[in-house]
């Protein structure tokens, strides 16, 4: 997500890299070139107006004698301002005091309420909450059998309310079913409507205020363009909306929605959606989608995932060994098996910064049954092969790919990588990588 | 209103195109009164068209064209400023920094060449421009493929989720009764929850036939016994919904490739026509949408949904520049009949009316 926004700034600041000492025209260029990234990426242009002369003014005073280098002074700018707008932190949902709580899903059509709504119900349940699904949508054709469908597919109830045909009835009937069986949170998913729909909008605003619910959420697609500020301020206008999720940034480019919907309604963004599965739900952290922007790559999510899954024990051998030059094909089977535990590859590259080395691993696309054919290649071979790579000839390749399932020439094709990785990675592990790594310490990297 | 007369008839197939599970919720009814369809009575219709476009642009404009005039108004002469607002009303229509930055180049150069000397001028000559720019594409669209004789023309509606494929179908399957013709749609939204049932509850209200698998079945084996069936029946044109889904999922994509060519093995020439539907609330993300679909797909058309909002869905204005993919249909509102054939001229000028 939000790659090109990403790329276009990565290019302007890397221009201003080059150009040496921070002046009002370096600045002035840098800034006509952010806007038009940002515009490009659909954030509001009253918001880009806003943000550059805020930008302006500050890379213009004081502050820039402190930094490091002017180019790294106008990212840090630009970065603090974009997580001022975005909130610095998370933010959570209340809860009332008395059960069961509700949340309002309100939207404009087809930016995915009801598949969200499905989504919120599996994010609570894993969290020890016991939610209720109910669909108002009356107005479009198999709306709440879409509902009840997500329902029986994420395992939580859904109220049907058979009969019943105004959403006002089904949502009160809801509430009271909840109570009853105990639920805890009941969650109202809504027909989609446009903002400027007075009847309809009425309708959800009486739905507002019979219910009470202590969150009023908009889901909001992240591919709208410039009119996501004039829904989104209408919809909160109209029913004080308390949040944002952010659906669908399992596509391309953008960013601006989440900047201009933030910035003109005050409202936090909540979640985002990432993609089709009933668990494609996460918390938005403002300040890693603002180091994304920025091109920093979502070091922090990388870092955390790295974390959890590599052990850092045999990180730090694996650096010795590839100083010592004693790598063998059994590091690199434990190396394969690390990155597979970080989770999806693609995904984890996509987190990387791109710029220099990485810039387009992003789009390649990483075929994970891969993984597995080279490790049962490595497996395949015996301990004495595995240490010294040179002694496996045409037999022992032979034997090895019977022994594996796979051909000779994917065996000399995976002794192949292997030879090129250990290599590219002793000189990245003396020159860039060291450094890199020291920067953002990433386990492995603090035995250099 | 007396209730539509409806025979209902369940079939299931087990002949040739007898797949598990397959089976043919056929409708036959005696066409139900307009009205109910939604459409307006027939004599208006004509006269109608027009002001439905213009009343469904009605907010687009007050917004573009009455910041436009806000602009020109009392001022004496073209300075910057007003090139920088006009400026900021395109983009916040959403045609897009590259889309805007033509404009005002071509508009500057008038100026500067005398040919614009007041700012009154300005609105006919930015109506010129984006005239232009939405003809050219419209003009290359009329070469399109034709079936074989005997064959259905096989049209695909495709988009990322949530744009208004399904009630896009429902209208264009609308349209195309009226234009005498006997659309039969093809439920190859396999994947959404209750996609299946969204299409039957239209196929009925409709009076149409509908193709349609279990939920989760190859959409490709729903296409295909959908084009048999069309053939049996000599139903035409071939209505087929797809999944909504991202442009950047190489594997959905595929898939689409794939049903791409399992219509063109059995009709030739289809899919005759894969109309691309964009949200009108969409931003610059539309043309990589586009992008996408026209190279996946072979995109022929673009069906601009939803326009009934404040949104502009300027993003087609940019699309039509940089792609060449023409506007079809403009869906304005949430009724059958409210999907009107795109027409620049019209469309532009229902823009620029006063």
């Amino acid at each position: 997500m939000f790659e090109a926004l990403q790329d276009k700034l990565q290019r302007v600041f890397k221009n201003l890299r080059t150009s040496g000492v921070l002046n009002e025209e370096t600045v002035d260029e840098a800034l006509r070139e952010v806007r038009l990234a940002l515009l490009e990426a659909d954030v509001n242009l009253k918001v880009v107006k806003d943000l550059l002369d805020r930008v302006r003014v500050k890379a213009l005073g004081e502050e820039v004698k402190a930094s490091l280098s002017p180019a790294q002074e106008v990212v840090r700018i630009v970065r603090d301002e974009l997580i001022e707008i975005l909130g610095s932190k998370e933010s959570l949902l209340t809860f009332s005091r008395e059960y069961p709580t509700v949340f309002l899903i309100v939207g404009l059509q087809g930016s995915g309420k009801t598949t969200t709504s499905g989504k919120l119900a599996l994010w609570l349940s894993k969290r020890r909450k016991r939610p209720m699904l109910v669909s108002t949508d009356v107005y479009r054709p198999a709306a709440r059998e879409q509902l009840a469908v997500i329902a029986q597919a994420v395992g939580i109830p859904c109220f049907v309310g058979d009969g019943l045909t105004s959403p006002i009835e089904i949502a009160l009937a809801a509430r009271k079913d909840a109570a009853d069986r105990g639920h805890d949170v009941l969650i109202v998913d809504t027909a989609g409507r446009l903002h400027i729909d007075e009847e309809l909008m009425s309708e959800v605003s009486e739905l507002r205020t019979r219910l009470r619910p202590s969150e009023v959420l908009l889901v909001a697609d992240a591919m709208v363009g410039q009119d996501a500020v004039r829904s989104a301020q209408e919809f909160h206008e109209r029913l004080g909306t308390s949040g944002v999720i952010l659906t669908k940034l399992d596509g391309d480019a953008r960013g601006g929605a989440a900047l201009s919907i933030r910035y003109v309604t005050g409202q936090p963004i909540k979640f985002i959606g990432v993609g089709e599965k009933y668990d494609a739900l996460e918390v938005f952290y403002p300040d890693r989608i603002v180091s994304r922007i920025l091109g920093m790559g979502d070091v922090l999510s990388l870092i955390e995932k790295a974390e959890q899954a590599i052990d850092k024990q045999k990180a730090l051998d694996v650096h010795r060994k590839l100083q010592t030059d004693t790598f063998t094909l059994a590091d690199f089977r434990d190396q394969l098996r690390q990155v597979r535990q970080l989770g999806p590859v693609d995904q984890m590259l996509g987190m990387l910064p791109k710029i220099g080395f990485f810039r387009d691993l992003g789009k390649a696309r990483v075929d994970e049954k891969q993984f597995i054919r080279m490790e049962a290649i490595i497996d395949s071979m015996t301990k004495k092969e595995r240490e010294r790579h040179e002694i496996i000839n045409g037999k022992r390749r032979k034997r090895i790919a019977r022994g594996s399932g796979t051909s000779v020439q994917e065996v000399n094709q995976l002794l192949r990588q292997f030879v090129q990785t250990s290599r590219l990675m002793k000189s990245m592990s003396r020159s860039m990588l060291g450094r890199q790594l020291d920067k953002v310490k990433l386990p492995g990297a603090t035995a250099s | 209103m007396p209730p539509p007369i409806l025979r209902i008839q369940w079939q299931y197939n087990t002949g040739r195109f007898g797949r598990a599970g397959c089976s043919r919720f056929t409708i036959e009814s005696k066409r139900m009164p307009m009205t109910l369809l939604g459409a307006s009575e027939k004599g208006e219709k004509k006269a109608g068209l027009f002001d439905r476009l213009r009343q469904a642009v009605a907010s687009t404009k007050a917004q573009l064209v009455e910041r436009i005039e806000q602009i020109v108004e009392g001022r004496e002469a073209i300075d910057r400023q007003v090139l920088d607002d006009l400026e900021a009303v395109l983009i916040g229509a959403d045609l897009g920094v590259k889309t805007t930055t033509e404009i005002l180049d071509h508009l500057r150069n008038q100026v500067d060449r005398r040919q614009i000397r007041d700012p009154q001028q300005l609105r006919s000559a930015l109506e010129r421009e984006i005239l232009a720019i939405l003809e050219k594409p419209a003009a290359s669209a009329a070469a399109r493929q034709q079936p074989p004789a005997g064959q259905p023309e096989v049209i695909f509606a495709v988009g990322v989720n949530g744009v208004g494929k399904t009630t896009s179908i429902a209208k264009l399957a609308n349209f195309y009764l009226q234009q005498g013709r006997r659309p039969l749609l093809c439920a190859a939204d396999t994947f959404r929850a209750a996609a299946i049932e969204q299409l039957e509850v239209w196929a009925r209200r409709l009076g149409v036939e509908i193709v349609k698998q279990k939920a989760g079945a190859d959409p490709s084996a729903v296409l295909f016994d959908g084009l048999a069936a069309a053939r049996r029946h000599h139903a035409d044109p071939v209505i087929v919904d797809t999944a909504g889904r991202l442009h950047t999922k190489y594997n959905l994509m595929a898939e689409l490739e794939k049903m791409c060519r399992i219509a063109g093995r059995e009709v030739a020439g289809a899919p005759h026509q894969v109309f691309l539907v964009i949200d009108a609330t969409t931003g610059q993300n539309g043309l990589q949408q586009a992008r996408q679909f026209l190279e996946h797909a072979g995109a022929t058309g673009i069906i601009l949904a939803k326009l009934d909002g404040t949104a502009k869905g300027g993003v087609v204005v940019a699309i039509a520049r940089e792609l060449g993919l023409p506007i079809q249909f403009v869906g304005v509102g949430e009724k059958l009949d409210d999907l009107l054939p795109f027409n620049p001229r019209e469309f532009v000028a229902s823009l620029f009316e006063a």
